[in-house]
């Protein structure tokens, strides 16, 4: 308890804790669609695939800069994106093995890249492995705003075309029909989503951001039949994952920031599963009953 | 033996072991739960060190074996409870990996196990990592384990070679036919626990995934022939390592990482040079077909 | 007045020929049963009318104007296969879908427009059901809902893709009686249908289809053997066997 009031009076760890609350909010938000669209292991390649574009741009510019990492890794999650269609659509390999192989290879690509960097450019590693598991400690008041504006962006630009998305997602040939660009709003589905990613792995890492985006929103289908409040719910529990998981990595020393805000939605998950007021466990054996 | 090449010789059992059993899953299209059995294998050898206070391949392979069936066992059941397969997929092993990851940083410094270990394995330490029986040094240990699980992976196989194939081909056919197609899900879930195990110490659990995956999905794209592909596919694997450890040696780079990178080549080679599947084929075999057309 | 005119579509599905130069025009105020066997293309002629999927070449003009400019006044029914009904959505949201159209982009939806769906679904007798789970709903009641999605977007021309596959006969009387409630309000609606025997009852106008149109026009001309022998050929003799949907007493 001492050390919790003695982070509220920290400014900074209350920028690092405000970042963690948007940041999982906005993922529960834009998770919901994720999971609707069942895209949820593209998330995760998306995710792996940042690590080689953070090295990469590294590589070209020489400096630790967010914003050109950021960059970098947008790229390369959109290519990986690219390449699981390309592959799917141009050879016999289904979609499980064509994610497969682009998650682990890019990411193997990512581990070259970072020891290439370590060994060759001086021993800095400019903080990159951070990236792989996320580090609030490690994190500078910039990155902290960076993570609070694009959050803050995603949500509202995904509150504003929530109902586009909805009918898109639900049913895309009735969405077409009616006049829609429904091709349009999934390439801007598919940026917010990136830009989620990017955003995140500086706090939860590339190896388990895709929890960030799933587990809430799995969560959130077992309290609501409604998207509208399902998208609401699967933000607050990203919203709280995002903030105990943080306050514990940054009391406690060394604790990689990922893995709690992951364990954190996972036990929510398991709650909600049990209790669930629609299809969890308790009520189906009560109804049995 | 040298340094050099006992560490290849490590690389290709790593991609043998993982090879055969990879085939099996790109043809079953288990892909990505073969990636969330080699994250969560971390919590079972967290947990066997946790019991045992040691590193000792034993207890690691039973705990991993434990944890890999456990997370083939929660996605299965939570697929059919109605969340869709990649969610469930991707909840347990996020949940089993991130505790691990957490497990392991409670976990002294002085152990020979951390999360950057865990994650990229070092390859260059295993030649010196080795065993001696009265007074006798037998080599490497991480060589004779990845020798015992490929010689286990290898017999399975063998031994249920028809059952496996019909299974994959259509498991409607073979439950009718009295064949046991749940324990072979388990059984080749246990196998690819084990291979990750026996891989961990020298490419760490991510990188395992690329063995898994890439090598077998390479062989799909080169033959229509059930045996074939699973032996393809360990070539595959072991040369990848082969061509892996000189591209690390040549650019001073992580061992694991290019040997992950040379699997790509090949898939991608595969991908567009394949005599029946590859892109380019398809698209010579197009535009001859065209012409004869043209010309008849 | 030709409601909807259809001028040279064809489609092809990997290098294969799906539909081939399909012509027809509708006339205003007419239900029309669009019929063929299994692979004939039906489903296929609906989505590329409405420019679902890419066609190979082809005109489609509604009420004289592109078909772009007259989205409005166009209402969709798809197969209810084609959707997720685990969806987090319930029966009277659905419906409102049908506004969104009309409400446009980024805009809210408004009260009114929550009044209209509502009336709709009272409609096809689904009021009671408007915040049930759509998952929870009969075959029957889903497709109930999809009709008053449809009736929500205020159409001329609506385009069905085989709504009464799984209905109950109530709801398939039901709704049969609607689309004429529509037919006699002036509108225009395209129906793809399997079930010959009640093509005579159902339909005025009829398509006979296998992937290029057999023959178009009022239903006692288009609908006999013959034309019926050319769209289906050797499975047509078992299908007459058992039924007398021709008309030509058994």
């Amino acid at each position: 308890m001492q050390e919790l009031i003695e982070l509220l009076q920290n400014p900074n760890a209350r920028w690092v804790l405000i970042g963690s609350i948007l940041l999982g909010f906005a993922s529960g938000l834009i998770g919901s669609f994720v999971l609707l669209k069942k895209q949820s292991l593209i998330g995760d390649a998306m995710a792996h695939a940042a690590l080689p574009g953070i090295c990469i741009a590294y590589l070209i510019y020489g400096v630790k800069s967010t914003p050109l990492f950021l960059l970098g890794a947008a790229v390369s999650g959109l290519i990986a994106t690219y390449l699981i269609q390309a592959i799917v659509n141009h050879s016999r390999i289904k979609t499980d093995a064509s994610i497969g192989v682009v998650l682990s290879v890019s990411f193997g690509i990512g581990i070259v890249l970072l020891t290439y960097i370590t060994r060759h450019s001086g021993g800095n590693q400019a903080g990159l492995d951070d990236f792989i598991f996320g580090q609030a400690a490690a994190m500078v008041r910039s990155d902290v705003q960076m993570i609070a504006v694009g959050s803050l962006l995603i949500i509202l630009l995904t509150s504003l075309l929530f109902k586009e998305f909805k009918i898109s997602t639900f049913d895309p040939q009735y969405a077409k029909g009616l006049g829609l660009p429904v091709k349009g709003l999934n390439a801007i589905l598919m940026v917010l989503v990136i830009s989620m990613v990017v955003i995140g792995i500086q706090m939860v890492g590339v190896v388990l951001m895709v929890a960030l985006l799933i587990t809430p929103p799995l969560a959130a289908r077992y309290w609501t039949d409604r998207l509208e409040w399902m998208g609401f719910i699967s933000g607050l529990i990203g919203a709280v994952s995002g903030l105990i998981g943080t306050a514990i990595s940054t009391m406690g020393d060394g604790l990689p920031t990922g893995p709690l805000i992951v364990l954190t939605a996972s036990s929510i998950f398991i709650l909600s599963l049990l209790f669930g007021l629609r299809k969890g466990l308790l009520i189906k054996v009560v109804q049995r009953i | 033996m040298t340094y050099g090449a006992w560490i290849i010789l490590t690389g290709v059992l790593v991609g043998v072991t993982c090879g055969i059993t990879g085939a099996l899953l790109v043809l079953r299209k288990m892909a990505m739960i073969a990636d969330a059995i080699s994250h969560t294998v971390l919590l079972g050898i967290v947990l066997a060190f946790l019991v045992t206070q040691s590193l000792n391949g034993l207890p690691m392979l039973i705990g991993a074996g434990a944890v890999g069936i456990l997370t083939a066992i929660l996605v299965q059941w939570l697929d059919s409870s109605g969340v869709q397969s990649g969610a469930a997929i991707g909840v347990v092993f996020t949940s089993l990996f991130a505790l691990g990851v957490v497990m392991l940083s409670f976990i002294g410094d002085g152990v020979h196990l951390d999360v950057e270990h865990a994650l990229m394995g070092e390859i260059a330490y295993v030649p010196w990592d080795t065993w001696t029986y009265a007074g006798i040094n037998l080599g490497p240990k991480a060589v004779w384990m990845l020798g015992g699980v490929f010689i286990l992976n290898l017999t399975i196989i063998l031994l249920f070679f028809k059952e496996f194939k019909v299974s994959t081909f259509d498991p409607q056919l073979a439950a009718s036919l009295g064949i046991p197609i749940l324990f072979l899900h388990y059984l080749l879930m246990g196998m690819v626990s084990f291979s990750t195990v026996a891989s961990f110490d020298s490419v760490g659990a991510i990188l395992v995934v690329a063995m898994l995956i890439v090598p077998g999905a390479t062989a799909y794209l080169l033959t229509d022939h059930f045996g074939w592909m699973i032996a393809l596919s360990a070539i595959i694997g072991a040369l990848a390592s082969i061509i892996g450890y000189g591209f690390a040696v040549w650019l001073d780079v992580s061992i694991a990482g290019s040997m992950a990178v040379s699997c790509g080549l090949l898939f991608t080679l595969a991908f567009f040079l394949s005599p029946k599947h590859g892109v380019v084929s398809k698209w010579w075999k197009r535009k001859s077909f065209r012409k004869s057309m043209a010309t008849s | 007045m030709n409601a909807l005119t259809v001028k040279n579509i064809s489609v092809t599905y990997d290098k294969q020929p799906a539909l081939e130069q399909v012509n027809f025009s509708v006339p205003q105020g007419s239900l029309t049963g669009i019929i063929g066997p299994n692979g004939a293309g039906k489903s296929t002629l609906i989505k590329a009318v409405l420019q679902l999927i890419p066609k190979s070449s082809g005109e489609v003009s509604v009420y004289e104007n592109p078909l772009k400019r007259e989205r409005n006044r166009i209402g969709y029914v798809p197969q209810r296969s084609e959707v997720d009904w685990d969806f987090p959505t319930n029966a009277l949201d659905v419906v409102l879908m049908g506004r969104y159209g009309h409400i446009g982009m980024f805009k809210r939806i408004k009260k009114k427009d929550k009044q209209l769906a509502a009336d709709c679904l009272a409609k096809v007798g689904m009021d009671s059901f408007a915040d049930r789970q759509i998952s929870q709903l009969s075959g029957g009641q889903q497709q109930r809902v999809f009709l008053a999605r449809a009736l929500s977007q205020n159409a001329d021309i609506y385009f069905m893709d085989e709504p009464f596959a799984g209905v109950d006969a109530a709801t398939e009387k039901a709704m049969i009686k609607l689309l004429q409630e529509w037919k006699e309000e002036g509108k225009t609606v395209l129906v793809v249908h399997h079930d010959l025997q009640t093509v005579r009852s159902y339909f005025d106008h009829c398509l006979l289809l296998n992937k290029t149109p057999i023959a178009f026009g009022p239903t006692d001309r288009t609908f006999t053997y013959d034309n019926l022998q050319k769209a289906y050929g050797g499975a047509l003799s078992i299908l007459a066997q058992e039924s007398s949907f021709l008309g030509r007493g058994g």
